[in-house]
């Protein structure tokens, strides 16, 4: 079946390289470019894997990860974080928040789309 | 590849513009922690996008300016004077990598070093400062290794991702692991899921999984969300054991895991059942098709599953992906381009139409002339309309101008603040890259020459700081962008001497003020003497003045001593057409820009005047103003028309100095699609370019400031 990845990520340029990657491995793409998008799209949507970054305006990817994991409806989502932190402390407050999985930019497109099989139901 | 690339560099250019902004704001303490976080973004992104398409040298160089933003961002170092300097200083080396990693060339590697290693002591002071992560594109996280979870000093062991994936090792001897794996809740919590991870294993090779449900409660006393199951694998396989740890990768603290390796002795291994340890049920084993949890498990979850709180994704429907509206589209510049020729094109058509309904009689209120009014409306919105998709605030070239100006100040060794105002004023792209050059010339001259030097501008009384002020705004269908200083002002009488050395006045001409000032765009003005390092580069305000003529537009300059000094530059919205007055000369058919009309009138007798053998001036409101024959000017004729059987058009010039121009008479007022004469031809004396009119002939268009200018001299 083909999977839905939502991306969240305020780089024009990451999103447009996400879409590539994620629409070369047969994925289905929806987009929002920081966390107040990401929710207002998951409002209409059940995708089934969530790639987000964590520094984006209006609300950051920490921020982001709280509301999906708070919310009824989408808490059982995968979240992947997509970041070019690999600070450990930035990594474990992800985490703690409910973060499934990281990715470190820049990304490999088949450890991206591995990640996210590994994930994802 | 190459579009997305295309794609980042637009971003970075958005990102820089949002760097210097927010530097800027930061300066003049008009920020707040949005700011700073919006200048961290930027830099931020302009590194994660660098990553991504290998530009080491931004990569390096963003990272290091980030780690001290994000210092910045944190509270723990202050962004002092020194520091804000030191960051604009590289926010302009940043743009400056982004733009060599788009167009290549050499980057100047002392300078780069040089803020680099000044970023790098910035970030030295807050010994609380968490140790910069290491520079260069991380190629991949190194990955922590599985610990003992709960145990928060884990020590993460680094494994190299390159070393994992095989890369030219040769593949381990298969041997069998033995993966405990018990899961906690929180594994659960973050949608990560035991199922997936058994996949996972399952995928590395040939795998035995037995699952231990001994700790499953009574239903009753079951929490939904807890985690009761844990599992023993023993896994046949040649990948290495970090490969297997690497499964657990997302759930080390959510789950007791451990992995340890039996090196195999028999090559024709047989698994032997797992010794299931606490064991309630015999273990059952997982095949390729089998269940994986015992059915009396399944059930129990089940009925947890049908709480509504344990909805999983499946359950919850898929929902239709919805499309967010999108607000902007990016389109290439020579669509437009090609869009605005055919509405040119329209123009000249619907005049042409036009034109033959006039000559054809019918009458002016006849269905198909009112029908034509219309279409002439129409043309005109469309024409607005595409302009306006060209069109594009000011804001990015008057952002790099702060950069010329802290460049140039650094280097004369003023202190200099540039104040902006109307960078919201939109004009066509075109205009405002080709007003790029210009105004950088003219922003490095006030700041040059313009401004005095500190010591003589406290002896004169001013704030050791000067004020370069840089505003645009539309007036009349045109954009005005001034640029003045608060320096001492035009020195005329050293100007006037200049000019006498270059040659270009006579030694005892009577200037007035006005006419001294206009002397700074003579070509040959500006020559060794005045051409400092900074300002000089060998280009004058001759220059300056024929590009931005060359853009339609006018420049003119006013100076009072001792307050500064101010340039005006005049400029049309787009090059593509303009509000032109058709006129007759001597059987030709010419246009007359709009823009630089005043008022027209039919001379009479005694209001001209001669002067002079050859000149005339006619008197309006107690003044008089030089006629001009344009027919006579231009070559069309050698002897002067009577200006009694002509018509005068008053026209203003750059300098606001009204003069009249001859024409045999006019038949109309016109919008026209500008054809450039240069790109076609070449350059014609009077002439600034060509239409081409209703009736399919070329005409050409008055370069009025010339004419008028070629009067004088």
């Amino acid at each position: 079946m083909t999977k839905t990845v939502l991306t969240v990520d305020d780089s024009r340029t990451i999103r447009e390289m996400l879409r590539a990657a994620l629409t070369e491995a047969g994925m289905n793409v929806l987009q929002a470019e920081d966390g107040v998008h990401g929710l207002e799209v998951l409002d209409g949507a059940m995708p089934d894997v969530i790639v987000t970054d964590i520094n984006m305006p209006r609300m950051d990817g920490f921020g982001f990860i709280e509301a999906v994991r708070g919310s009824n409806k989408h808490r059982a989502i995968p979240i992947l974080v997509l970041t070019t932190e690999s600070v450990d402390d930035k990594k474990d407050r992800a985490r703690r928040l409910g973060a499934t999985g990281w990715i470190v930019k820049p990304f490999d497109p088949a450890k991206l789309v591995n990640a996210i099989n590994r994930v994802a139901a | 590849m190459a579009a997305i690339k295309q794609t980042f560099f637009q971003e970075c250019e958005e990102q820089l513009a949002e760097l210097e902004t927010g530097l800027l704001a930061i300066e003049s303490e008009e920020h707040d922690a949005d700011t700073i976080n919006a200048v961290f973004r930027a830099v931020h992104s302009i590194k994660g996008g660098a990553g991504a398409f290998g530009l080491e040298d931004l990569v390096r160089f963003a990272h290091t300016f980030e780690t001290t933003l994000d210092l910045v961002r944190s509270g723990q170092i202050q962004p002092d004077a020194g520091l804000i300097k030191l960051m604009l200083r590289s926010s302009d080396i940043l743009a400056d990598l982004v733009r060599i990693s788009r167009d290549g060339g050499e980057m100047d590697e002392g300078r780069v070093s040089q803020i680099h290693d000044e970023l790098t002591r910035a970030a030295q002071p807050g010994a609380a400062a968490p140790a910069a992560p290491a520079p260069a594109a991380p190629a991949f996280a190194p990955l922590p290794a599985v610990e003992a979870a709960g145990d928060d000093d884990f020590v993460p062991i680094t494994i190299s991702f390159d070393d994992l994936l095989g890369g030219g090792d040769p593949a381990p001897e298969e041997q069998v692991f033995v993966v405990s794996f018990r899961p906690k809740p929180e594994l659960y919590a973050k949608a990560n899921d035991a199922i997936k991870l058994l996949r996972e294993i399952r995928a590395l090779g040939d795998a035995d999984v037995a699952c231990d449900i001994s700790e499953v409660p009574l239903l009753t006393e079951l929490d939904p969300e807890g985690a009761y199951l844990s599992w023993t694998i023993r896994l046949g396989s040649n990948v290495t054991e970090a490969q297997v740890r690497e499964v657990f990768e997302f759930v080390e603290f959510d789950c007791d895991v451990s992995v340890t390796a039996e090196p195999r002795v028999d090559p024709n291994f047989e698994f032997v059942p797992a010794p299931a340890a606490e064991t309630r049920d015999a273990a059952p084993v997982l095949t390729e098709e089998g269940p994986l949890i015992p059915e009396s498990v399944l059930a129990k979850i089940a009925q947890v599953n049908a709480e509504p709180a344990k909805a999983s994704p499946a359950a919850a429907g898929q929902a239709q992906p919805t499309q967010q509206a999108q607000t902007t589209i990016r389109v290439d510049l020579d669509r437009v381009d090609r869009l605005i020729d055919l509405v040119g094109e329209l123009v000249i058509n619907q005049s042409m139409l036009s034109q033959r309904v006039t000559e054809a009689g019918i009458a002016r209120l006849s269905e198909v002339a009112v029908g034509l009014d219309d279409l002439e409306q129409l043309t005109r919105e469309i024409q607005d309309s595409v302009m306006a998709i060209r069109a594009q605030p000011v804001r990015p070239i008057f952002q790099r101008m702060s950069r010329v100006v802290r460049e140039v100040a650094d280097m004369v060794g003023k202190s200099v603040r540039l104040v902006t105002e109307g960078e919201n004023c939109e004009v066509d792209k075109t205009v405002i890259e080709r007003l790029a050059d210009p105004l950088t010339h003219m922003i490095r001259n006030a700041v040059d020459h313009g401004l005095e030097k500190p010591e003589d501008r406290v002896k004169a009384g001013k704030p050791e700081q000067g004020v370069v002020r840089m505003t645009a705004a539309h007036r009349s269908g045109r954009v005005i962008i001034e640029v003045s200083d608060d320096g001492a002002g035009i020195n005329r009488a050293r100007v006037k001497e200049i000019a006498v050395k270059r040659g270009v006045i006579e030694p005892g001409v009577q200037l007035s003020d006005s006419e001294i000032d206009d002397l700074i765009f003579a070509p040959g003005f500006s020559t060794a003497s005045t051409v400092s390092d900074v300002s000089g580069r060998g280009v004058g305000m001759d220059v300056v003045k024929r590009s931005i003529q060359a853009l339609g537009g006018r420049i003119s300059i006013s100076s009072k001593p001792g307050l500064g000094t101010t340039f005006t530059l005049s400029l049309p919205l787009t090059l593509a057409v303009l509000d032109g007055m058709v006129v007759t000369v001597a059987g030709q058919t010419l246009v007359v820009p709009l823009t630089a009309i005043v008022e027209t009138l039919q001379p009479k007798g005694p209001e001209v005047h001669g002067l002079g053998e050859r000149a005339k001036v006619i008197a309006i409101r107690g003044t008089f103003i030089p006629l001009i024959d344009v027919g006579y000017k231009l070559g069309y004729r050698y002897e002067e028309a009577d200006p009694l059987n002509s018509v005068a058009i008053m026209v203003e010039s750059e300098n606001r100095a009204q003069s009249a121009l001859m024409v045999d008479g006019i038949i109309g007022q016109q919008q026209v699609v500008i054809k450039s004469l240069e790109t076609n031809y070449g350059q014609v004396f009077g002439v600034a370019a060509a239409t081409i009119l209703g009736d399919g002939r070329v005409a050409v268009i008055l370069d009025v400031d010339a004419i008028v200018a070629g009067n004088r001299s």
